[in-house]
């Protein structure tokens, strides 16, 4: 079972290692001393002389026809300088979206979610414009609510979308359906038939905030050739502006957007916020405005990962091999259709986890309801399905008298595997070997919080300094889990990115540029971006232009996918870079001195090397002789990973997906039994990054998405009443976890390469959010004894009511 | 209305403070610090920690009138107070929290770090040694959505290394 993890060798020269901070070194952040001397340019620290502060009002109903607005008392507000709402949108394009643009820039004669924009006010403090947007008179007629499968699926349910003509509307079997995927392979019924043992259960997952801390902010410029500059906080400014421009009534290149300092991300800054709003106010006043969410606005102003019900029925051979699994995984995506189509194609299509099943009937779907929309968070569509399925290999193990993680073993996926999708695993899959790590580990000792003598530590203890316990009651549990994620945009995208790199000398020294559109959102992209140039062209140092759209799209900054495409991109550039370099070179010694004639020349430790390792010149001293000729060596161009394909419409097959991702979790959790609190232990992760292009970086990103797991199984949740409205949009009453709720995190991180992908590396961000969850849930379970079929957990869950 | 106060060590005054004003928004829209940050203005994130009068607070819910008189410290002022409260100067330097924020790679996305820096360096004033369980308790106020806080305690005991073995 266990094998020796292979550390994976870059493809080509230069050898791994050899120029400080390149690729496989734990390189400094380059905003790292601005970061911590609070330097550094968030979205909302931004400034402009004469600038205005705006604000949006936005409806109290989930769904409600607007019968009039009066904007009139808020314009006579002294310090107002501009009052916008549906009527003064100067396109007659109003709609925007990721996928459908349906989503109103300004709502018009209906709101669909509690929260949805009505209009805009801009004046010259904050707290003028706040008290000038609520003396906007809107006038409403409360329309019936949306707010379940049953409410959605009514044959007489109201329509969201009455109009739609999107391309999942032919297909879809009810026009409140956004999408719907089935995945059908071999005969799950016959199968059912030969299972010694079916488990099935109905899991439910509540509505999860991404809670990034740097709230929605940016500054729009009105420009003197009637364009806009949008300074921003955002995951993908091509696709930001391909959605701005045509609501602004502008062409794209008027619209010019830079990235400016992101307070983090995790998939809330994919769909626009503030973006129009600010630019419409800008343009509309000729004065710079900016927009600054509060954390109310915040919550009520991006989407949420997808709520999901999902119903699950595993069978199983006597001796613990799969026979079938049917499934159908219905997810609420709320108002408008953001990226929800995606997310039901990766819920469908790792429906079955990380376990070969010869047999499935998989039907994932997503909903239109009045709730908040749903789209973009860490781990999407996966981290749903990957909750139910772990629940049921727990269940399974304990029908069949099995060891839960030896069941998952024996069914676990492994290279040359087929997914239900029918796509064979081409690169490592070390499910069973990321399992056996984590087990393998020594568990925490018992009883942390005894002091002897029946003194306890309270802050070891479930409930901490609440003294609600001295260890009486509190019962400890283990659990496991484990998931795959797909890495990249999926389903045929054209899923590509730019990079523009420039060598030249500088002072006497050979630096290279790098200019991507690629949105540094925390996770390290531009200590990555400058650790591939090193390593590519032999520099010490790198200088990384600010993200914008003077350069070709970086794609999105979501999907685990940067370090994959856009880092592909930087080292495809630097690639051609050096081969200019050297082809210059060639053509000016080869003739007098035969070894330049090589095809084999590196860059390598600022020197110019033979394969053997034989200098032959400096960078440096190359490009001063060559300056006449090339003052310069600089490529722009694009990089996309090998192609995928959509999945059937009938059946989900197809080679939809570029890449897995693997991660496996143990949880040690104590649980005071008495009060329903729960204290995790210890959260310990395995998994496989293909090749850790920055450790430290890949560390922070199984530390944060391990924490954003428990986050999920303990305590976050939207709470969205019958009604439709949001009832706990602040950090007092969503909790994410703190640094008391969050354990210690062991992390085996290993090292198999995908031959596929730029340095063997695989994206890491997403996969450590999937198994958290169930691992902690199981571990309560165990504990407990309880079914538990919802997350996040709550107290009652745990009682005797 | 007017408000004066000692920001880092330097004399700062505000015109035109409207009462509401927090000492958050003067801070960073009216003497150009804006360092602390604005995660949540609700008092529960932490992430505009600064000092007033020597105690951490939360900036956004101490109103700019409050501070009338006081001394404040936030995370432009670290690397300054640090220095002379060691009594070695070195021009330019981060203080030890800060570098070791940079060196063990507790900063991500960076929100949530000013807050992080200013309760961090306070704990370590008064307890040049803490346990685990100490830095927890003396952190939990302070949020961080990126890191899962483990390198954030990697850095608050390696500054508490380093200024042990100086």
């Amino acid at each position: 079972m266990q094998t020796q993890p292979t550390r994976t060798r870059p493809e080509s020269t230069p050898a791994d290692g050899q120029h400080a901070g390149g690729v496989g070194e734990s390189a400094a952040r380059p905003d790292g001393t601005l970061k911590v001397t609070g330097e550094f340019a968030y979205a909302s620290d931004l400034w402009h002389e004469d600038m205005l502060w705006a604000v949006t009002l936005r409806s109290p109903h989930a769904h409600a026809r607007i019968l009039a607005v009066d904007v009139g008392e808020a314009l006579a507000h002294p310090g107002v300088q501009c009052v916008l709402t549906h009527d003064d949108l100067p396109s007659r394009t109003t709609v925007y979206g990721l996928e459908v643009a349906d989503t109103p820039a300004l709502a018009g004669d209906r709101v669909r979610y509690h929260g949805e924009p009505v209009a805009l006010v801009a004046a010259d403090h904050p707290e003028t414009a706040r008290s000038a947007a609520a003396k906007i008179r809107v006038e409403y007629e409360q329309l019936p609510v949306v707010h379940d499968e049953s409410t959605a699926l009514a044959t007489d349910a109201p329509l969201l979308h009455p109009d739609r003509t999107d391309g999942h509307a032919a297909h879809v079997p009810h026009p409140n359906v956004v999408h719907r995927q089935p995945v059908v392979r071999g005969d799950a019924a016959a199968a059912a038939a030969r299972a010694d043992v079916v488990v099935t259960g109905e899991y439910e997952v509540g509505m999860q905030d991404q809670a990034f801390l740097g709230p929605e902010s940016g500054l729009a410029v009105p420009a003197e050739d009637g364009g806009v500059e949008l300074y921003v906080a955002t995951q993908w400014l091509h696709a930001d502006r391909r959605q701005i421009a045509p609501v602004l009534g502008l062409p794209e290149e008027k619209v010019r957007m830079v990235l400016s300092g992101v307070g983090g991300a995790f998939g809330g800054r994919e769909d626009l916020s503030m973006q129009i709003h600010a630019c419409l106010l800008a343009l509309h006043t000729g004065r710079p405005v900016k927009m600054v969410y509060n954390r109310e606005e915040s919550f009520l102003g991006h989407v949420h990962r997808h709520p999901a019900v999902l119903h699950y029925e595993h069978g199983a051979t006597a001796d613990g091999r799969l026979t079938h699994l049917k499934c159908r995984i219905v997810l609420d995506g709320g108002a408008y259709t953001s990226s929800s189509p995606a997310v039901v194609g990766n819920a469908a299509s790792l429906a079955a986890g990380p376990y070969e099943v010869e047999n499935v009937d998989i039907e994932a779907l997503a909903l239109f309801t009045n709730n908040p929309p749903c789209g973009a968070m860490r781990g999407f569509g996966a981290v749903q399905a990957c909750f139910a399925y772990e629940a049921q290999m727990d269940r399974l193990a304990a029908e069949l008298g099995m060891d839960p993680v030896e069941l998952r073993q024996r069914n676990a996926l492994r290279q040359g595997g087929t997914m239900p999708t029918g796509q064979v695993v081409d690169s490592p899959a070390p499910v069973a070997e990321l399992l056996g790590r984590v087990r393998e580990r020594p568990l925490p000792p018992e009883r942390r919080w005894d002091t002897g003598a029946g003194g306890a530590e309270l802050r070891e203890l479930p409930g901490g300094v609440g003294n609600t316990t001295h260890g009486e009651d509190v019962v400890r549990g283990v659990g496991y889990a484990v998931g795959i994620k797909n890495v990249g945009f999926s389903e045929g995208f054209d899923d590509y990115s730019t990079a523009r790199v420039r060598l030249e000398l500088v002072g006497g020294e050979p630096v290279a540029t790098v200019h991507t559109a690629a949105a540094e959102v925390g996770q390290g992209g531009v200590t990555v971006q400058g650790q591939i140039a090193r390593t590519e062209l032999g520099v010490e140092r790198v200088v990384l232009q600010p993200a914008d759209t003077t350069v070709g799209s970086a794609g999105s900054t979501s999907a685990s996918r940067q370090t994959y495409v856009t880092g592909g991109a930087v080292r495809n550039a630097c690639t051609q870079v050096r081969e200019h370099l050297l082809d210059a070179a060639r053509r000016r010694y080869a003739a007098t001195e035969p070894v330049w004639a090589s095809a084999a020349l590196q860059l390598h430790g600022g020197k110019v090397t033979t394969t053997e390792g034989r200098p032959l010149v400096g960078i440096a001293q190359l490009l001063a002789e060559l300056h006449d000729e090339h003052p310069e060596f600089t490529v722009e161009s694009e990089w996309r990973h090998r192609p995928t394909q959509p999945f059937d419409p009938a059946t989900g097959q197809g080679f939809g997906h570029v890449q897995y991702s693997f991660a496996a979790h143990r949880a040690v959790v104590e649980v005071d039994t008495r009060l329903g609190l729960v204290k995790v232990v210890e959260l310990a992760c395995a998994q496989d990054v293909g090749k850790a292009v920055n450790p430290q970086a890949v560390l922070g990103q199984i530390h944060g998405g391990s924490t954003q797991g428990l986050g999920l199984a303990l305590m976050e949740e939207i709470l969205v009443g019958p009604e439709g409205t949001v009832r706990n949009p602040s950090f007092t009453d969503y909790l994410i976890p703190t640094v008391l709720d969050t354990p210690p995190m062991p992390v085996d991180v290993l090292e198999l390469a995908d031959d596929h992908a730029p340095y063997g590396l695989r994206g890491v961000g997403e996969a450590p959010t999937l198994s958290s969850t169930p691992a902690v849930l199981a571990a309560v379970r165990q504990a407990t004894g309880r079914a538990l079929r919802r997350t996040p957990l709550r107290p009652e869950h745990l009682l005797e009511v | 209305m007017r408000v004066t106060f000692t920001v880092n060590g330097r004399r700062c005054e505000a015109d035109d403070v409207w009462e509401g004003e927090s000492l958050l928004y003067v801070l960073r829209e009216r003497l150009g610090l804006p360092g602390s940050k604005n995660a949540c203005e609700q008092g529960e994130c932490g992430s505009c920690t600064v000092r007033l009068d020597g105690t951490p607070v939360c900036a956004c819910l101490v109103a700019a009138g409050q501070a009338e008189g006081s001394e404040v410290l936030t995370v432009e002022g670290l690397a300054d107070f640090a220095r002379q409260r060691s009594g070695e100067p070195e021009p330019d330097q981060l203080s030890p929290v800060q570098e070791a924020f940079n060196r063990a790679g507790a900063v991500q996305c960076g929100f949530c770090t000013p807050g992080l820096l200013v309760a961090a360096d306070e704990l370590l004033e008064r307890n040049p040694l803490p346990s685990d369980a100490e830095i927890r308790e003396a952190l939990a106020g302070n949020l961080c959505r990126c890191t899962g806080y483990e390198k954030i305690l990697d850095a608050v005991r390696l500054a508490a290394r380093g200024a042990g073995e100086e």
